[in-house]
């Protein structure tokens, strides 16, 4: 299908961007690389009357390390984050989802802050940065302000973006000794959606694990921190009562809604297998 | 044409081009409806089959998800300008010989996928052809003799080709 009309600028600012924001309210889109956005226009999901490419601002886009924090720039592309060393390095979470993003032509495209700020449920970067305890940096007229990624996602393609405000950055914390982090995801072909993911990240010690955390994706409206499970494997070896415990309480955490991938039950089921492999693996 | 129609100028296949476009024109339109290229496909146009795929700025894109109008000041090649080139003859011939195709409606974005894995992973394995080509559908071959003509291209250029 095609999409709707709708008109198209390229400001070269932040505050060009805002006063288009201004201008045109709820009826302008930001457009990132689009590989998410485009998709809805063609399917008139989405009907913007103009379209503001972010493409030109300068500034926008880039990794940097300093004093244990990782900044990457909103217009960071997908595909620059699977070739960086300090990615590799810093934040092998990140390192592990990005593979899982579409394809390498949607990588080339798609940026980090299109995948945050859109709030696909299924997406893979919302829950690493769940999982991670990221900072988004949210720009406005009158200044910035920083949102944590668990309180940036509120549901369904909904987040704390207010109205004339852009996501310009993610800050995310180094990786730090002793950590690990692991990201799993089952999608009938590589690349599509996912029917369950989950990006895990902890403290091993041996088989003992501490301050895990693991964001379940595909599963519900948005990225879903597993708190019970959590707190059942808080401080546990991972002995097969632990991870039966905690993949008990997972159902208390979880309520998959029924879709085209299957049941929620079956999702679940999943999210249950995918939990203990996923500590197992983390712990090996 | 609206109000919103702006002009666009790129280099399609080494000629520059300047046009009148829509801004809701994706650049998979605008080259097959105004520049006659029609060796890209569309598809399912959201994405998912890879049959509209040309290079922008040497980097493989969906020609469906990207507009004409963010392709102002860009290099885009297609299958028609790679094909004149010479740069995919050895996969195009390995196409051939080995029945990597049989409609042929996927074949130019195979084509120009399996090119940009090779230029950047040259001894590119089975399991790394069949993941990288995993954006790209194809309802006729069931893809192993895709992944043969690949293969053979990627030994046959000096790359190892693992197992």
């Amino acid at each position: 299908m095609k999409p709707a009309p709708f008109a198209y600028a390229k400001p070269s600012s932040l505050d060009q961007v805002f006063d288009l924001l201004d201008r045109h309210g709820e009826s302008a889109r930001l457009l990132a690389g689009g590989q998410s956005l485009v998709p809805t226009l063609a399917f008139r999901l989405s009907t913007p009357s103009l379209l503001i490419d972010l493409g030109g601002i300068p500034g926008l886009s880039g990794i940097s390390v300093s004093a244990g924090v990782v900044r990457i720039g909103a217009m960071t592309r997908h595909a620059a984050l699977d070739r960086s060393k300090d990615i590799a390095r810093h934040l092998p979470l990140l390192a592990q989802a990005v593979p899982h993003i579409g394809h390498p032509a949607i990588r080339n495209r798609g940026t980090i802050g299109g995948s945050l700020a859109f709030a696909d449920p299924a997406a893979e970067l919302p829950a690493c940065a769940v999982a991670l305890d990221a900072r988004l940096v949210l720009a406005g007229r009158g200044g910035r302000r920083v949102v944590t990624a668990r309180n940036f996602f509120k549901g369904l393609y909904e987040t704390d973006l207010r109205l004339g405000e852009v996501l310009v950055a993610v800050e995310f914390p180094a990786l730090d000794l002793g950590y690990r982090s692991r990201f799993a995801e089952l999608a009938r072909r590589h690349g599509d959606y996912a029917m369950v993911g989950l990006a895990a990240h902890g403290r091993v010690d041996g088989e003992r694990v501490q301050d895990v955390r693991l964001a379940f994706f595909g599963v519900g409206a948005k990225p879903v921190l597993a708190t019970r499970a959590i707190k059942e494997l808080e401080g546990q070896t991972l002995s097969p009562t632990a991870l039966a415990l905690a993949g008990e309480a997972l159902g208390e955490d979880l309520d998959p809604p029924d879709d085209l991938n299957g049941s929620g039950k079956t999702k679940l089921h999943l999210a249950r297998v995918m939990l203990t492999r996923t500590l197992r693996e983390m712990s090996a | 044409m609206s109000d919103h129609a702006q002009d666009v100028t790129l280099i399609v296949n080494g000629e520059r081009v300047t046009r009148r476009v829509e801004p809701r024109q994706h650049l998979i339109d605008f080259l097959r409806h105004e520049l006659e290229l029609t060796g890209a496909h569309i598809g399912c146009e959201h994405g998912v089959c890879g049959a509209c795929t040309v290079r922008v700025d040497g980097e493989i894109v969906r020609g469906c998800l990207f507009l004409a109008v963010q392709a102002d000041g860009c290099r885009v090649d297609t299958i028609e300008g790679l094909t004149e080139s010479g740069e995919l003859a050895d996969l195009q011939k390995a196409f051939v010989e080995r029945n990597a195709l049989q409609c042929g409606f996927c074949t130019p974005g195979m084509l120009i996928a399996s090119a940009a894995l090779l230029a950047q992973t040259p001894n590119a394995s089975r399991a790394d052809i069949r993941a990288y080509l995993s954006g790209n559908y194809c309802r006729c071959t069931g893809y192993h003799a895709i992944v043969d003509a690949v293969e053979t291209v990627a030994r046959a250029r000096g790359g190892m080709g693992r197992k």
